[in-house]
Parts: structure tokens; C-alpha cells; sequence
């Protein structure tokens, strides 16, 4: 049954028109960009002494909390708005890392310890050459389109085989951990050609940069924000399209849109792909930040951690992602220095009472207390 | 392990006490005379005379003498220096005497290499089958074919089976070279029977060809018979390790079934996934650690007895906690299971950090009662410990309760009910919520048990549940919900596929092809190996 034969209503034709943001929203994202994007200024242009200066850092760490943040928002599309909960985006992030990791690995050329042309661990296996899958990953561009292909090609043939067999719920997100958990044993096997336990590290350049220059730092700390918010507002678009409507109507009752004449198939495809790969895009841009990629970013633990950034932050909203990877984020760097014994019991309370007394989040949180407001100004 | 060593050190306290009213017999001081004397040629006879001496005492006097603790006295009486005291060396007996005047008895290469070849036959005698094992592996590469007749005595005299074959396989190695084809093709015709892959690469010597085509052995029959012989391990030894393959298959299949029962009852019930599951068995298997901490301190002479005590504890222990999660947390997210998951993730943490708080970060020692330490051997050499038996036992017993309990109890009867049909149930007047805290504390109790078992296999430490978390959640996958046929199908499958196919692929490589393997599996059966009928299926 073709969708698009249907006419469409006025109201839906009315909904199609709507602008993306509100012109509200619209200043607001952009006053936090232009903020953000001022940061780096702060730390290149003061010296370390000055009252304005910003450390390299929080620099460094806001670049990754951005990462998350791409990849709590890239989870929320497909768990807030189709109910698909991944327990897996740990792995294409970190597939996204190691295609990027390929590129930075063959730009330390000779530089390594043992100044050989392959990597320090390919001499440890006594390995002459680069084997096939290293083939061209020494170009750039080529290593951003295995940075989308790799993710999204797995996400494609995972989803369309799990979709077709009707599997959701509880059993999909077993079955993502599971493939998540199977990967992780591959990477760590030394023989899988990707670093075994210590992945790939020691990056020295970026497109002929040095890496860890402050200006390198600085210009990989924009193009992160100005990919997040490209992701947002394509999210945005997603969500707002008829498509993103026919998702939330899967979330909600999946069994009444296949009576309506829909195949869910496509719809729930779509989205789980485009997360996949908005997922590898952020594990790429997180690489050259941290400088490492090892199989512990596909641990069980890692893939949960990312669900719950969505689930403080507020999931089925879009903002809501970006929100909770900060503030998550945010209270473990602040708990690691200050009670790293306690991290634990935190997080684990997050987990409880954000499920049980937050199902919206931090974003419902506050909605529902400016209604309250509106009410009693009424 | 440290049972083990525990013996050991009291095997040798015994042959301590031993060794001097053995020595009773004591040697000739006569023939330990030359060793005081300065001529090496005599010297070296004595030597080679004391390795034929099948008395622990030439066998002291021998270590003494290559340690340099043989002493000689002006009087020439040779004296040992022990850790103990200075015995004479003729008669071992306790000597009171200082050794200020007494010299060392020298002793160059050439004697050194005669006393090493000494030793290995002379400890062939040795009280401790330890030791004589060791010395007859010693004699194994066959090269002195004068040893043949000390090797025969010392094979007619031995009891300990281990040491009889290891004896067998030296000899058998002589005869092999003996210069009589019909012996060499008996001796290639007894290493076959004994099925023992040891004996391969001396009978695949025998049909080497050097560059002409010329055998290695020159009679055909010789070549017959240990071609024939060669085939005979080939087949025994197959059979051995499908045996043990089958064996370990099952065994690894009865910890996933331990570890995933609680699982199945719980997800076929109520549909949630408990992720703090993992961190039950955890819990199990500490207490089973403070069970014997407390048999240790209180009543050590029923130590033995601390795992039959820790079961029922540990099932008690999970079991509250396990209601407790149910009242507190799991109730209140009802209709939403993958908020459950989530919310049991977040206990799981917290379980662990608790854990490592009161307990440390590190592995705890829990060691294996004695009556579950050594095994049982068959055919010749696989092992099968009492530990691993002892644990499919439990599983069996395990499944077996669990079973009557669903079958043949009102509990059980509720809880199958509100499987099949939920709403249907609460109409009829089960108590629903009473049912799921009981039975969800079932589960948590059956956790527990699995603890105490894991705890006797491996490693107890904060992290023990995360490694069974995954394979747990695969066994519940495959079996389908609310079947418990299906569980105990899919674990004894899981662990024997695990175990055939590691041999070829690696242990990593086996446990990503099973992963992978049931990913596909659940895309053609979604609702698993026994899926539910009827309308309750969705």
C-alpha cells in the first residue's frame, strides 16, 4: 500500500507548513551556538592568567559532551519518536571512531615507536602490510564515508532483518546488546587487525594539523557544534514530516497503523539507519577529541549509559538529549574528582528515579512546571 | 587448589616422619665407603650402585651429595646436613655431632651428570608417587636401553596407577628400539592399546621416511603394527574428547541453566527484564563467601558442610531482595518493560558498588569443600571434576523443584495462569500483585542457588554477574518465555555448541558465532525454540 496516494488532509497539509522552529526557538538556538561557538575564542585569545580565559579543558570537554550529545539526540529519534529502545549505540559510535581511527592511525606515518610504516601493534603481530579492509583508508575521504557507510550499512541489513521478523520491545533491545557484546569480543582479539585491547591511540595529525594544537582543538570543536546542530534541526525536519508522524503513530500502536494500510518496515528502517549513522558520525568527531578508540566504548555498560542521557534529559523531545548528555555527563566529571567511590550509586539512582518519577525527563520536568505557572497566572 | 596443596604438604610431613624408620634398613657403609675417598672412578660406582638401591635413603644420600650437604668427618663417617639436624648417612639415624671439623664431599661434572642419571632411577622408589611419577616422565625419551630391567622391576613393584603408565610408556619406549623386530612390533602393539596420545610421536618415528623412501623402521610387521597402533589413539583420542566436549558442553549448559532459570520464570511472567539479575547470582555467591568466612571462625570442624549451608541462605537473601526490588521499584513501572530495564540496570549498579564497599574490589576466595575437590578419570586420561558433576547435579535438582513448584503447587498454578493470560487471571481473583512479588522473589531466590554453584567454578568479585548478564538474556531468547522446557533445551544446546565448537574456532571466535548464530535464529523464530500457542501469543 502506497502512502503517498492518500490525500492528504488540511489539517496535515497545515502541519506541513508549520516552520521547523517556532521564531522563539529559532533565537534561542542560535544565541546558544553563537555562545558556544565563542568558547574557544575565550581560550585562544586570552592568555592562561587572564580572568576570561577558558581552559583547554573544558574545551576539550565540552567537544566531548557534544559527541554524546549527538549521539544521546540520535537515540532519542529512534527510541523517543519510533519506541525502538537501542541497547547498542555504543557500537556504532565506536564503529564510527575506529573508521575515523583508520585515517588517523595511517596519518602518524612513520612517527610511532617502532618507526615502522604500519602501526605499533601491527609490528607486535610481525604484520608486514595493512590488510585489505585498511585499503585507501590513508584519505580523508574516504574514511568519512566508512565513518557513514560502516554504521549504516550494519544498521541497514540489522533493521531490515529484525523489523521484517516483527521483533520489538524488550527482545530487540536483548538482541542489540547482544550483537553490541559480539562485537566487542571480535575488537578485542588482537588478530581482528584494530588494536585488540588498546584500539587505536597516539594520534599526531589531522589532515597534515597537529592534533593536539590548540587551534586543531578549536577547529574540531566547531565543525562538532556545527554538526550537532545540523543534527538537531534534521531531526527536527524528520520529526516534523509526515514521516516522523507515521513514527510516532508506530511508537504508539504499532499493530493499529499495519490495519490503517501502513507497512511500518520502511518507516522503522529509516530512522534506525539515520540514528545509526548520526551515531558513527558523533563516535568520528569524538576520536581526535579524546585521542582513543578502544572495544571498551562497545561495553554493555556504555550503550545503557547512552539510554539514560535520553531518559533525564527528556525523551520524544529533541532538546531533551542535548540537555541530559550534558547534565549526566556533566555530574560524573564532577563526582569522578570529587567522590569517585559514590559515581556509581549516583548514576544508579538516576537510573531509578528518573524511570519512576521523571518518564519526561528534565524537559517535562519543566514543562509541566511552566503550565503550572500559566495556570495560576490565569 | 590450595586444598590440594594442603594435602600434599601433609603427604610430605608423613614421609618425613617416615623416611628415618624406613631407613632403618639403612645402606652398607661399606659401600658408601669410596664416597670419602678422593679416587673418582670408585666414586662413580658407588654412585651408579645407590640409583640401583631402591631405598629413600640412597636417595637422600644422592641429594645430599649433589647439593653439596654430604659431609665427611675426619673419622671418614659421611654425615648429612638436613634441615632438620645431621643424620649419619649409612643408617639416617640422628647424629649429635657439629660439623666444624667435618669437609664437604666434592664433586666435579663428571660426577655430577652420573649422580643426575643416579637420581632419576633411584627416585623410581621414592615414597611419594608425586616424585616417582616425575622420575619415570624423566625416563620417557628412551635412550638408555640398560635402564630396561630397572624399569621392568620397578613397574612390578608400582601401585599408583598414574606412575604405572608412566612407567609403561618408558619401558615400551626401550623396547622400541630393541634389536628384536618382534619385540619392538609387541611393544608398538602395547602403546597402542593404551589409547594414550603421549605414545604418538614415538610410533610416527617409526613410520617416518628419510629422503630415499627408506623407513625409519626397517620390518614391515614393525611398520604394520604401528601404523595399527597409531590408528588405535587416533580413535581412542576422538573419543575422549567428544566425550570431554560433551562433558564440559553440559556443564557450561547447567551454570547457563542456573543462571537463567530465575530469568525465564521472571520475563515469561511479567514480561520485564530484570538487568540486576547478574548482580543476584553476584549476591549468591557472596554469601556463600561469608557462609564459610563464618564456618571457618565458628565451627571449622564441619567446614565440609558450608555449601549445603550457604543454599539455603543464599536463596533466602536474594529471595528478600529480590521482593524487595519487586515492591519498591519493579511494581510501579508495570506496562512499561523497557523502563523496567532500565531501572533494574540502575539497581544493578548500585548492588555492585555496595559490594565492592563492603567486600573490596577484589576476588574473594571461596575455596571447593574437600569432598568436591580431585574427579573422576575415565577412559585413561579425561578428567571429569567432582566440582563440574557436582554443579549438573544441583542444575538437575534445581529445575526438578522449580518444575514441581510450577506443576503441582497453587502458587504454581497463579503463576502459569497469569503467563498464559494476565487480565483473564485478575478476573478470576488471583491476586496478581501478591503472585508477582512472590514469584519474582522465586526468581531472585533461584539466582541465589546459581551464585553458590558459580562461586565453586570460578572467580567471586563485584563483576561476576556482568559476564553471565548476556548469556543468560541468550538462553531466555532462544527457549521462548514462559517455557521451562525451552530454557533447559536452550542452555544444554547453548553450552554443548559452545564447547564443539571451540576446539575449532577459539573460545572468542565460538562465543561471537553463538551470538551471532542466535541473532539470526530469533529473526526466523521470534517467540524462541517453544513458542507459547494460542491467543496469548502476540
Amino acid at each position: 500500500m502506497n502512502a503517498s496516494t492518500l490525500k492528504p488532509s488540511a489539517l496535515y497539509a497545515a502541519a506541513l507548513r508549520r516552520p521547523l522552529f517556532s521564531p522563539k526557538a529559532w533565537a534561542a538556538l542560535v544565541t546558544m551556538t553563537v555562545l558556544m561557538a565563542l568558547l574557544p575564542l575565550l581560550n585562544l585569545m586570552f592568555p592562561a592568567e587572564h580572568s576570561l580565559h577558558v581552559s583547554a579543558y573544558v574545551i576539550a570537554l565540552l567537544g566531548k559532551f557534544m559527541c554524546y550529545a549527538l549521539a544521546a539526540l540520535a537515540l532519542d529519534l529512534v527510541w523517543g519518536y519510533a519506541g525502538i529502545l537501542s541497547l547498542g549505540h555504543g557500537l556504532f559510535f565506536a564503529l564510527g571512531g575506529y573508521a575515523h581511527g583508520m585515517y588517523l592511525m595511517r596519518e602518524i606515518g612513520q612517527d610511532g615507536v617502532y618507526k615502522s610504516h604500519v602501526p605499533d601493534f601491527m609490528v607486535f603481530l610481525d604484520w608486514k602490510d595493512y590488510p585489505w579492509y585498511w585499503a585507501f583508508t590513508e584519505h580523508f575521504w574516504y574514511a568519512m564515508l566508512l565513518v557513514v557507510l560502516v554504521p549504516g550499512g550494519l544498521a541497514f541489513l540489522f533493521g531490515y532483518f529484525a523489523f521484517r521478523s516483527r521483533i520489538k520491545g524488550v527482545y530487540f533491545s536483548i538482541i542489540t546488546q547482544a550483537l553490541t557484546f559480539a562485537a566487542m569480543l571480535l575488537f578485542f582479539r588482537n588478530d581482528t587487525g584494530f588494536g585488540g585491547n588498546n584500539g587505536f591511540t597516539d594520534f599526531k595529525r589531522i589532515l597534515g594539523f597537529d592534533i593536539t594544537a590548540a587551534g586543531t582543538r578549536a577547529a574540531l570543536y566547531w565543525v562538532t557544534l556545527l554538526v550537532l546542530l545540523g543534527a538537531l534541526v534534521l531531526a527536527r525536519a524528520v520529526t516534523q514530516s509526515k514521516l516522523g508522524r507515521v513514527l510516532t503513530a508506530v511508537r504508539d500502536a504499532e499493530s493499529r497503523v499495519r490495519f490503517i494500510g501502513y507497512e511500518p518496515l520502511g518507516f522503522k528502517l529509516f530512522v534506525w539507519t539515520l540514528s545509526a549513522v548520526m551515531c558513527g558520525v558523533a563516535g568520528a568527531l569524538y576520536v581526535p577529541q579524546v585521542g582513543i578508540i578502544n572495544p571498551g566504548e562497545m561495553s554493555t555498560e556504555n550503550s545503557i549509559e547512552m539510554v539514560i542521557w535520553v531518559a533525564t534529559g527528556g525523551r520524544g523531545t529533541l532538546i531533551g538529549p542535548i540537555i541530559g548528555a550534558g547534565a549526566v555527563n556533566g555530574l560524573k566529571t564532577w563526582f569522578t574528582s570529587v567522590f569517585p567511590e559514590f559515581w556509581l550509586y549516583a548514576l544508579g539512582l538516576i537510573f531509578v528515579l528518573v524511570t519512576l518519577f521523571l518518564p519526561q525527563g528534565i524537559v517535562g520536568l519543566a514543562r509541566r512546571w511552566m503550565a503550572h505557572r500559566q495556570e495560576r497566572t490565569t | 587448589m590450595t586444598r590440594r596443596a594442603l594435602f600434599i604438604q601433609f603427604l610430605l610431613s608423613l614421609v618425613l616422619v617416615w623416611l628415618p624408620a624406613a631407613s632403618a634398613a639403612g645402606l652398607d657403609p661399606a659401600l658408601l665407603e669410596p664416597l670419602a675417598g678422593d679416587d673418582t672412578d670408585a666414586k662413580l660406582e658407588v654412585i651408579a650402585r645407590l640409583g640401583m638401591e631402591s631405598s629413600p635413603q640412597a636417595v637422600m644420600v644422592l641429594d645430599a651429595l649433589s647439593n653439596d650437604q654430604l659431609y665427611v668427618t675426619p673419622e671418614a663417617t659421611l654425615l648429612v646436613k638436613t634441615q632438620t639436624g645431621i643424620v649419619d648417612a649409612a643408617t639416617g639415624a640422628s647424629v649429635d655431632t657439629m660439623l666444624d671439623q667435618a669437609a664437604t664431599v666434592a664433586v666435579n661434572n663428571r660426577l655430577r651428570r652420573a649422580i643426575g642419571a643416579a637420581l632419576s632411577v633411584a627416585r623410581l622408589y621414592a615414597p611419594d608417587p608425586a616424585h616417582r611419577l616425575a622420575a619415570a616422565r624423566g625416563l620417557q625419551r628412551g635412550t638408555d636401553a640398560a635402564l630396561l630391567p630397572t624399569l621392568e622391576k620397578a613397574l612390578a613393584g608400582e601401585k599408583n596407577v598414574e606412575v604405572q603408565a608412566a612407567l609403561t610408556i618408558a619401558i615400551a619406549a626401550l623396547q622400541l628400539k630393541s634389536d628384536r623386530p618382534l619385540l619392538r612390533a609387541q611393544a608398538a602393539r602395547t602403546l597402542g592399546k593404551t589409547g594414550n596420545a603421549a605414545f604418538r610421536p614415538m610410533l610416527q618415528g617409526l613410520l617416518q621416511q628419510d629422503a630415499q623412501g627408506i623407513y625409519a623402521e626397517s620390518d614391515a610387521d614393525v611398520r604394520a603394527a604401528a601404523a595399527t597402533a597409531l590408528h588405535r589413539i587416533e580413535r581412542h583420542v576422538k573419543a575422549v574428547e567428544w566425550v570431554g566436549n560433551l562433558f564440559y558442553g553440559v556443564s557450561l549448559g547447567s551454570v547457563l541453566l542456573l543462571a537463567a532459570l530465575g530469568l525465564a520464570i521472571t520475563f515469561g511472567l511479567m514480561g520485564v527484564i530484570n538487568m540486576a539479575h547478574g548482580e543476584l547470582l553476584m549476591i549468591g555467591a557472596y554469601v556463600t563467601y561469608a557462609v564459610q568466612a563464618l564456618f571457618r571462625s565458628w565451627i571449622p570442624q564441619w567446614l565440609d558442610a558450608y555449601v549445603i549451608a550457604a543454599m539455603p541462605v543464599a536463596f533466602v537473601v536474594t529471595a528478600l531482595i529480590g521482593m524487595a526490588l519487586e515492591r519498591t521499584v519493579i511494581r510501579w513501572l508495570y506496562g512499561r518493560p523497557l523502563e523496567t530495564l532500565l531501572a533494574t540496570w540502575g539497581i544493578s549498579l548500585m548492588l555492585m558498588q555496595a559490594v565492592r564497599t563492603l567486600f573490596g574490589a577484589q576476588n574473594v576466595e571461596v575455596s571447593n569443600p574437600s569432598w568436591m575437590s580431585g574427579g573422576i578419570t575415565v577412559l585413561g586420561s579425561l578428567v571429569l571434576s567432582y566440582n563440574r558433576v557436582a554443579i549438573i547435579v544441583f542444575a538437575m535438582l534445581v529445575v526438578l523443584l522449580v518444575w514441581a513448584l510450577l506443576n503441582h503447587t497453587r502458587l504454581g498454578l497463579f503463576v502459569r495462569a497469569i503467563t498464559q493470560n494476565r487480565r483473564m487471571a485478575d478476573c478470576v481473583g488471583v491476586l496478581t500483585g501478591r503472585v508477582d512479588m512472590l514469584a519474582f522473589g522465586l526468581g531472585a531466590g533461584i539466582a541465589g542457588l546459581a551464585g553458590v554453584a558459580l562461586s565453586q567454578l570460578g572467580n567471586v568479585g563485584p563483576d561476576l554477574g556482568r559476564n553471565y548478564i548476556v548469556d543468560s538474556f541468550m538462553v531466555v531468547v532462544l527457549g521462548g518465555v514462559g517455557q521451562l522446557a525451552g530454557t533447559v533445551v536452550a542452555a544444554l544446546g547453548l553450552g554443548a555448541v559452545t564447547k564443539f565448537l571451540e576446539p575449532y574456532s577459539g573460545a572468542v571466535m565460538a562465543k561471537i558465532a553463538i551470538l551471532v548464530l542466535i541473532v539470526l535464529f530469533v529473526q526466523k523464530r521470534p517467540q524462541g525454540l517453544f513458542a507459547p500457542r494460542g491467543r496469548s501469543a502476540e
